[in-house]
């Protein structure tokens, strides 16, 4: 059963041929065997889990109407609000916060009919590229359990790749979903800015987090995607449905996109590993074969994105934690001297070395007499990659790139060099300062058996046609069907 | 050091409350003494992953009230965060309006001893109100956030105003324009209204000029308070200035509260400190652009303003500038004089029945004059039976009091069942009168010996006229055929 896909499980479970609670149980199986050795979850909610997943099965039996996600064990980060367990966005300052409303998706998930397994581990606040930033718990890829699994939504991308959940939630706001998938051997996707509701999203930098899908296949991504898209009026920057109409993703997800045109840039590319580059080159050839067209493209501001990002994330991120403060909710310390002690020791104490290493950065950035030098400049920054990917979108319709210059990397080789770190987003921040939507599929294996992960570009909301292209690649190979090996 | 000659400078920053039905940012009522924390949601307690969405209904209160300002309305305005640590904040940030205000360059025109003066007004935003922290006695404060998320409008003026009562006159003048426009009940017990006055002085001194150092007073809820505080610190200013001869610099800028009890200001701040706000664009809301389509059906809510009508009313009616005033305090008074004004009704004689008998009525319950039931047309009819005289004001009195107490009540109709038409048929009074005579011989001797007593005697035959009428005969009528038959 493990072995299904999403999709495959929730049509077995909608006819009736396998159990929600057979499933779910297998699910909570799995865990109590791997879990300790992969770490991917924050908190787990089997009793609760298990009694959902007999409702369901009671209403399939008795013919009732079911969701989309009918009795499909999935995962959600733990930077989403849920009124059951905790939100700790895997920081000391939230460890014990139960939030009093859940966040849009996990109604959306509820809704249909899916069964949360847990909540995952990422990097403390999302701030990191390999979730060893967790203030709570460490997570390793079940590739090489040496290895980071790749972050912020390393728990979501460990989890589904250990088996741990059959589809799952992330978050992206510089290459959270899509590097962990990348790093975990799974398909990750962010979409477009404003096509999923960030409402109850725990905010990291609120112009650039998008939720999106981590997922085994591509058509499971669909699926996912069909259940959590949408405006949300609770959320002023998700997009109407005029003027980004929704579809259903599944409905031509098998009709390759013709006459595809794939812009690749051999100069980018040229920076990441041998290997990567190699695997990366074979599965745009896979796309030659299958007649799509390769144009060389150039993208002039690229090489700011990495700067501009830093700017603009940690200058949203010094405001949008200033909330945490030890006075209304979270970790307040002891025996504070005066209100001021409240406010910086509960800070002091509750906050990690990278979070508060971005608060430094961000209020330095928006201080007075820096604004212009720092903040503004990187809006103007960001607005030019806009618009290179707009002209570039005028000549072909996605862009190939690897999602990371590397395979998975060791556990504390980069910990102490944060601006190493920071360069393992090289491949996936302009996709966030520029709002469009990014896939990483699995598309090889490097000689350590660690995979590798393509990543495809697309205009703003052409999830669609970004998933189709994506499609068509998986249904060539096989990389999506391999699993670890885990001991188990 | 002898008389200085000095100039009073003050320019205002005014917070507004505006009367929405909910929240800034979020979907909870508005709260005034609910009990603490029970009118919150996620968004208003700035809880992890909770997002604002913008109240339309203030955004187009607010571009009303601009409107009403004379202000020149923004086509593309935003939202900002404005970052500072306190208790009352809870994310420590508030969403406000920084370089880009919904209205900007206007003006608002105050009544002073000499005629009308226009006061400057710099900006208008909107932005959101804070929580309570409620100092206890203990080791500790509690909060209360009810309050936190209401939409406030923040305007400032240049400092154009010249004297406490010319402040005072603007903030008078701006609580009867929102109450006008329905956009703020501007209640100062419930502090919808706030001020928080600049002042320093221009002073002369051997042909030179000096500056004092701009004193900012916090946090003023009362017309009284705003007013004195602004005295008081003319005099402190003068005082300082004449011993340390401090001038106005850069950085030397400092704030003061006000104590009620001890009409005294409070320094609270010497030096303006370097406040870093870190303003930035809020992520989470998206501009907000005006167009025609929206600007115009605000722009037809607009009306003729308080200080207009009460000159107009002046002006066009004849009445008396305090009367004026009265009429014009609130806009529902206006509107039923005016509409009693179309029904027919003599001007004058309807605002003497509204200040005198109605206004009373509505005293003695505690309501406002519009709510006491009594329909315009009823004072106007009223206001005509008094102008053909064919009621006396005693008459007019008891009229008034059953409208008071039946809203179908048709006064002349009353006035016929009840007996209080007045006689004015001289050929009826004349019997009448012819009577009184043969009856008071004595007084009809006082009349005619004219000197002190013959006042006194007419009065009393007129009593007596009176009394016989039952206070129906009308008196200049009565007094005319007197007149003449004693002559
Ligand atoms: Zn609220």
């Amino acid at each position: 059963m493990n072995q299904l896909s999403a999709k495959e499980l929730r049509d077995k479970i909608k006819a009736g041929e396998i159990k929600s609670v057979e499933a779910t149980k297998a699910v909570f199986e799995r865990i109590a065997k791997v879990e300790p050795t992969v770490g991917a979850y924050i908190s787990i909610f089997e009793e609760q889990a298990l009694a959902k997943a007999a409702q369901v099965d009671k209403r399939i039996a008795g013919g009732e109407k079911v969701g989309e996600l009918a009795g499909l064990p999935v995962a959600v980060k733990d930077n989403m609000c849920t009124t059951f367990g905790t939100t700790t966005c895997a920081s000391k300052i939230l460890a014990n916060f139960h939030a009093p409303y859940n966040a849009t998706v996990v109604e959306k998930l509820l809704s249909s009919d899916a069964i949360i397994a847990g909540k995952t581990n990422l990097d403390e606040f999302a701030m990191g590229s390999s979730t060893e930033n967790s203030g709570l718990k460490r997570t390793v890829n079940p590739w090489d359990i040496e290895r980071v699994p790749g972050g912020s939504s390393g728990g979501s991308a460990a989890g589904l790749a250990a088996g741990l959940c059959f589809a799952a939630l992330g978050s992206d706001t510089g290459g959270s979903i899509r590097l962990p998938a990348s790093f975990c051997g799974v398909v990750g996707l962010k979409p477009t800015y404003g096509r999923v509701s960030r409402y109850g999203l725990v905010a990291y930098g609120s112009s650039l987090d998008q939720i999106g899908p981590v997922t085994q296949t591509v058509e499971d991504c669909a699926l996912m995607m069909n259940v959590i898209a949408g405006y949300d009026p609770a959320d002023s920057t998700s997009v109407d449905e005029k003027t980004a109409p929704l579809c259903d993703y599944l409905a031509k997800l098998d009709e390759p996109v013709k006459g595809l045109k794939i812009g690749i840039a051999p100069k980018f590319n040229a920076g990441a590993d041998e290997q990567v580059r190699k695997a990366i080159d074979e599965a745009i050839n896979t796309y030659r074969n299958l007649g799509a067209a390769i144009i060389e493209i150039d993208m002039p501001h690229f090489d700011y994105a990495i700067a501009a990002y830093y700017m603009v994330a940690t200058a949203e991120a010094s405001s949008n934690l200033s909330r945490y403060d030890g006075v209304h909710y979270g970790h307040r310390t002891r025996n504070p001297n005066d209100y001021i002690e409240v406010y910086t020791k509960s800070r002091a104490e509750g906050f990690g070395k990278e979070v508060k290493r971005r608060i430094m950065l961000g209020t330095y950035a928006l201080s007075s007499g820096y604004y212009d030098a720092y903040y503004l400049k990187a809006l103007k920054v960001r607005n030019l990659i806009r618009g290179d990917f707009v002209s570039v979108f005028e000549k072909c319709d996605c862009i190939m790139m690897p999602v990371s210059p590397t395979t998975a990397f060791k556990m504390g080789e980069k910990l102490d060099d944060p601006l190493k770190m920071y360069l393992s987003d090289i491949y996936t921040i302009a996709v966030n300062l520029a709002g469009i939507p990014g896939i990483s599929i699995p598309c090889g294996f490097d000689d350590k058996n660690l995979p590798i992960g393509l990543q495809i570009l697309a205009p703003a909301f052409g999830e669609e046609n970004l998933l189709r292209i994506a499609r068509m690649y998986e249904k060539q190979t096989d990389w999506h069907r391999k699993r670890p090996n885990l001991n188990g | 050091m002898g008389n200085l000659e000095y100039k009073v400078l003050v320019g205002l920053e005014i917070h507004v409350q505006l009367c929405t039905q909910t929240k800034m940012f979020c979907g909870c009522a508005l709260s005034f003494a609910e009990e603490p924390n029970s009118r919150v949601c996620p968004v208003c307690l700035g809880m992890p992953g909770s997002l604002p969405v913008m109240n339309k209904q203030a955004v187009e209160f607010a571009i009303l009230a601009g409107m009403a300002l004379n202000c020149q309305i923004a086509q593309f305005t935003k939202w900002d965060r404005k970052s500072y640590y306190y208790p009352d904040l809870p994310k420590n940030y508030q969403i406000s309006q920084y370089d880009l205000p919904l209205a900007i360059n206007g003006y608002i025109e105050i009544p002073t001893d000499n005629g009308i003066k226009k006061i400057r007004i710099i900006r208008a935003h909107l932005e959101e109100d804070a929580g309570k922290n409620l100092h206890t006695a203990g080791n500790f404060s509690l909060v209360d956030l009810n309050r936190a998320g209401t939409p406030l409008l923040e305007i400032v003026t240049e400092p154009d105003m010249n004297s406490a009562i010319e402040v005072r006159a603007l903030a008078e003048e701006l609580q009867r324009i929102v109450r006008y426009l329905g956009v703020s009940e501007a209640d100062m017990q419930k502090g919808h209204m706030r001020f928080e006055p600049n002042v320093n002085l221009v002073i002369t001194r051997a042909g030179q000029e000096f500056k004092t150092p701009i004193v900012e007073v916090k946090n003023l809820n009362s017309f009284k308070a705003l007013e004195n505080s602004i005295n008081y610190e003319i005099g402190r200013q003068l005082d300082r200035f004449n011993e340390t001869g401090e001038v106005m610099e850069m950085g030397n800028k400092s704030t003061r509260g006000w104590d009620d009890a001890k009409e005294v200001t409070v320094l609270q701040r010497e030096k303006e400190e370097a406040h870093d706000y870190r303003y930035f664009p809020d992520p989470d809301l998206v501009p907000v652009e005006t167009n025609e389509d929206w600007l115009i059906p605000i722009q037809e809510r607009l009306c003729e303003l308080p200080l207009k009508k009460r000159l107009r009313y002046v002006k066009e009616y004849g009445l008396s500038d305090y009367d004026a005033g009265v009429l014009t305090s609130e806009r529902a008074t206006a509107d039923f004089f005016e509409n009693a004004v179309k029904s027919g009704g003599e001007p004058k004689r309807v605002c003497n029945l509204l200040t005198q008998y109605f206004q009373k009525r509505a005293n003695e319950r505690g309501c406002n004059l519009t709510e006491l039931g009594v329909k315009p047309q009823q004072v106007a009819a009223l206001a005509k039976m008094l102008e053909k005289e064919e009621i006396s004001a005693t008459a007019a009195a008891a009229i008034s009091d059953a409208v008071v107490l039946s809203e179908d009540l048709d006064p002349g109709k009353y006035a016929q069942e009840h007996n209080l038409l007045q006689k004015s048929d001289a050929g009826e009074l004349e019997a009448i009168v012819e009577e009184v005579i043969k009856a008071n011989p004595q007084a009809v001797e006082d009349f005619k010996a004219g000197g002190k007593k013959s006042g006194k005697a007419k009065g009393f035959l007129l009593g007596q006229v009176m009394q016989k009428t039952k206070g129906r005969a009308n008196p200049k009528v009565a007094a005319e055929i007197l007149d003449r038959k004693l002559a």
